[in-house]
């Protein structure tokens, strides 16, 4: 085996079952690629002795003939996810030093199938951003670069850390979380598959909240089978999350290759955007193609409720953001200021040091649009709206049963060049935020590279619960695109 | 609706985070910026709309009264208080809050 890390997760699982490679060497292997891709700041905390003995168990355990769905298989954590043990930052100083005592479900499912943990990924301080630049431990520099041109570029966010290990080889594959685009966005900027299931189907317990009734736990990898089997260990119903739903998680490999002849597929004229990049267009000509030609039908459908999703998203996402960082004043855990004079100022204080400009600039919109006088012309209005939407998905899946979009209006964007205006920032997930406020699985599937060479994605989104069906035209979307390309290494 | 200077420094205040004197204006310009752009909301007609807070369509499952085992559960001071930044014999430490 020449180079381990170039395995797919599928792959990967397939060897290690077999033996060809031990779990010990492939854990050393992406270590070893990690502490070479610091440049990328992907990596919060490397895990290593932890991985190490994860890997030592799991070669017992496989040269018994025993192991799990994910036996061996070493991945990254975004650190949004509590791990026992481990620091868990969500990207925020004012988790300083926090080292959960016990472990997110999600993460715990993947450990009980047999998967190393190899470190916490970087991402956006609390989720909050769309480019990685938020992060109390900087930016992730994406592995793609434009052709000739060594600007650095933004993996995307708030996963950006998932996104950018995962294009970079640094592991098999990645958890993440997405509350309005944060899977699906950077996927589609670094040329990975990502998945957000419905909101219910992956358990919310212990992975940091920002914003509880759009907030979804989901993979990160280099294919579409590999979100299969990721998916399927991370899925499942949980008492401890009173939202988790208790329904049986089908298994989205098996559906794999099943034809989509005869599946109605909505292309729905709103998210044709004025200004919008060309090539986004041609992409997405071409993804309306290859579906009709693996025998879809294509149905025109219109949404237009649309244009509203991201503003209502930024009433509704800031406002539950308020209320759950709350529990950040220095008490429980985390940071505490040294300079204060009475409670009072010792919350202030702390919360002041402790959140970065943009998790303010959300928590004062939050508290805002929450507070008396103002909440029924923003809160209650943002959820009327929010119901419109939802109501409108709900309609067009009588027609369809799945919708084909682009996944972002642009390309991956510099480092730096949008960080000045919140609102430009905000309208990278313009096509993601809709998913969230209805609930609905979408996922992005690397489709094309533009002219400068920098990947793009398309998103299908499905019915609730239907992760299968979009699994299948995910696969479809895969075979057609036929998308190999890889960044050059010129990190390291 | 704009916001000015005196609503964020009362915002800021609900929201426990010490804004210094100086920042008030420049946050208030820019939060208003941000609710301008949140305020096409208006043309839509939510007339007889329900409020939204979920997506699940179940209602709040309720479990048995009693105490949970595992990370939930009760009896786990020293877990609980793992992570604080000041305790004492398991409680948090916070400055007198009242003389």
């Amino acid at each position: 085996m020449t180079d381990i890390t170039n395995l797919s997760l599928a792959n990967l699982r397939d060897a290690l079952k077999d033996k060809k490679i031990s779990v010990a060497e492939t854990t050393d292997a992406y270590l070893a690629r990690i502490d070479a891709a610091k440049e990328l700041n992907a990596v919060i905390t490397v895990t290593a002795d932890e991985a190490r003995a994860m890997a030592k168990a799991s070669d017992d355990k496989l040269s018994r003939g025993e192991g799990g769905a994910l036996e061996g298989v070493p991945l990254g954590i975004k650190d949004l996810y509590c791990t026992e043990g481990v620091l868990t930052t969500a990207g925020s100083h004012i988790l300083d030093g926090f080292k959960p005592r016990y472990e997110s479900t999600v993460t715990s499912n993947l450990w009980r199938d047999g998967a190393v943990m190899l470190g916490k990924l970087n991402m956006d301080e609390f989720a909050m951003g769309s480019s990685n630049e938020t992060s109390y431990y900087g930016p992730v520099v994406s592995p793609w670069r434009r052709a000739g041109d060594e600007t650095p570029l933004t993996p995307g966010g708030s996963s950006g850390g998932s996104a950018a290990s995962v294009a970079a080889r640094l592991c098999a594959g990645a958890t993440a979380t997405d509350t309005g685009g944060s899977i699906r966005q950077p996927a589609s900027l670094t040329g990975t598959v990502g998945v957000k299931p419905t909101y219910g189907r992956c358990s919310r317990w212990g992975i940091v909240a920002f914003a509880s009734s759009l907030d979804q736990a989901g993979p990160v990898t280099r294919d579409v089978r590999d979100a299969a089997i990721m998916l399927r260990s991370m899925a499942g119903h949980d008492a401890k999350d009173s939202t988790s739903i208790d329904r049986p998680v089908p298994d989205y490999e098996a559906v794999l290759g099943q034809s989509v002849k005869g599946l109605k597929i909505g292309v729905p004229k709103e998210y044709r955007l004025d200004g919008m990049p060309d090539e986004i267009e041609k992409l997405w000509a071409d993804g309306i193609a290859w579906m009709k030609d693996a025998g879809c039908e294509i149905v025109d459908i219109s949404l237009p409720m649309t244009k509203y999703a991201l503003p209502v998203y930024y009433i509704v996402a800031p406002a539950e953001a308020s209320s759950n960082l709350a529990r950040y004043d220095g008490v429980k855990f985390g940071h505490r200021a040294n300079d204060y004079d009475d409670i009072l100022s010792m919350y202030e204080t702390t919360r002041a040091e402790g959140f970065g400009d943009e998790v303010k600039r959300r928590v004062l919109i939050g508290t805002y649009v929450l507070s008396a006088g103002y909440y029924d012309a923003y809160y209650l209005r943002a959820q009327k709206v929010r119901k419109k939407i939802f109501d409108e998905f709900t309609e067009a899946y009588k027609k369809v049963d799945l919708i084909l979009t682009p996944s972002t209006p642009s390309a991956a964007f510099g480092l730096g060049e949008k960080a000045g205006d919140p609102v430009q920032m905000y309208l990278n997930d313009i096509f993601t935020v809709t998913a969230n406020l209805a609930g609905l699985p979408g996922a992005s599937v690397p489709a094309g590279l533009d002219a400068q060479g920098l990947p793009l994605g398309l998103q299908l989104l499905a019915k609730p619960f239907d992760e299968e069906t979009m699994f299948k035209g995910m696969h479809a979307l895969e075979q057609a695109a036929g998308f190999s390309a890889q960044p050059d290494e010129w990190w390291g | 609706m704009a916001v000015d200077k005196e609503i964020m420094r009362k915002v800021a205040h609900l929201a426990r985070i010490a804004e210094p004197e100086e920042r008030l204006a420049p946050l208030a310009e820019e939060i208003s910026g941000i609710l301008g752009w949140i305020e096409q909301l208006n043309e839509v007609d939510i007339e007889g709309v329900e409020a939204m807070a979920s997506t699940v369509d179940v209602s709040l499952p309720m479990r048995e009264d009693n105490l949970q085992e595992g990370p939930t559960g009760g009896g786990q001071p020293d877990n609980i208080v793992a992570n604080a930044p000041k305790t004492q014999d398991h409680f948090f430490v916070v400055p007198k809050v009242v003389e």
